[in-house]
């Protein structure tokens, strides 16, 4: 069987996984975002966790809120990036450093 | 038993994954990758009896959101070279960060007070248990009002989404419903009246 502080552990080591992405690829807006997703992913894999060990359906309702959230936040990202991306020539972060569009 | 070996198995590649969407050259196979670990996440949701959200999440994600990301990547002509610069001496930085979170994590899951090493996992449900139905029973009773609340937010993002990234181009030909639709009688036709001609 599979006990909670096995998934607590997976998720905990995904979000790390997704921390140091997130330091490590700092230019890159895509990858940026891609770390973004895998933090989500491991987030709802607590909620997941929770909800499977005390047999609570409120935390998949959560989870699925948050993937909702979660595909509308990378839409308008993307289109952020498409839009920065058509004006500037580039999407490297230390190069964005101007507010005028 | 053998529910824990596909764990580790299903976990396993979802850490290394997860590694390889931080780490490889190429915006591509990083969002491939990511594709990767979404799937093996839903692979341990199944192994949890969470059937539903399983399959959200391969329709949702790997299909839609991360095709999305493959076109994003595609599009843009990135100089990846550059992007790539310093990348060296921010691993050790990143590698820190990770590390000492782990650390702090693993304090506080491993401590007594908290009650989660010696949790008895609960028992599975019977052949006749449909995870679907009791979430669609809670998610249209309970909570219905944050359920229409997400609908609200995917419409905003989807009028945003295109809002954005919409251009007009004043070069190229278009139509204009709005003035093909307004026009009257009197803006296309002119009747003049004309004497009749002899015949000849």
């Amino acid at each position: 069987m599979i006990e909670i502080s096995q998934l607590l552990v997976l998720g905990a080591v995904m979000f790390c996984i997704s921390m140091a992405g997130i330091v490590i690829n700092r230019k890159n807006v895509i990858i940026l975002l891609m770390s973004i997703e895998l933090m989500l992913l491991s987030v709802n894999l607590n909620f997941v966790a929770f909800s499977y060990q005390l047999g609570d359906l409120a935390g998949q309702v959560f989870v699925f809120f948050i993937l909702t959230v979660a595909a509308a936040e990378s839409a308008i990202g993307l289109a952020i990036i498409v839009v920065v991306f058509r004006t500037r020539q580039t999407i490297n972060v230390a190069e964005l450093d101007t507010m005028k569009g | 038993m053998m529910i824990d070996i596909l764990f580790y198995f299903f976990a396993t590649v979802l850490v290394a994954s997860g590694l390889c969407v931080i780490t490889v050259r190429n915006p591509v196979h990083a969002a491939l990758f990511l594709v990767l670990a979404f799937f093996s996440m839903a692979c341990i949701w199944l192994l949890l009896e969470e059937e539903f959200l399983a399959i959200v999440l391969v329709l949702v994600y790997v299909g839609a959101v991360m095709v999305l990301f493959l076109f994003v990547v595609m599009m843009l002509d990135i100089n990846i070279a550059r992007l790539r610069a310093g990348f060296i001496r921010y691993v050790w930085v990143g590698v820190g960060v990770a590390f000492f979170i782990v650390v702090q994590l693993f304090f506080v899951f491993s401590a007594k007070q908290s009650g989660l090493v010696d949790a008895v996992p609960p028992a599975r449900h019977g052949a006749d248990y449909s995870n679907t139905e009791a979430l669609g029973r809670i998610l249209y009773t309970d909570y219905v009002y944050p359920f229409e609340i997400a609908a609200a937010v995917l419409l905003v993002a989807i009028v945003a989404a295109i809002a954005l990234t919409m251009r007009r181009r004043p070069d190229t030909k278009h139509q204009r419903p709005s003035e093909q639709v307004a026009v009257r009688r009197e803006d296309r036709i002119r009747i003049v009246s004309m004497p009749a001609e002899k015949k000849q």
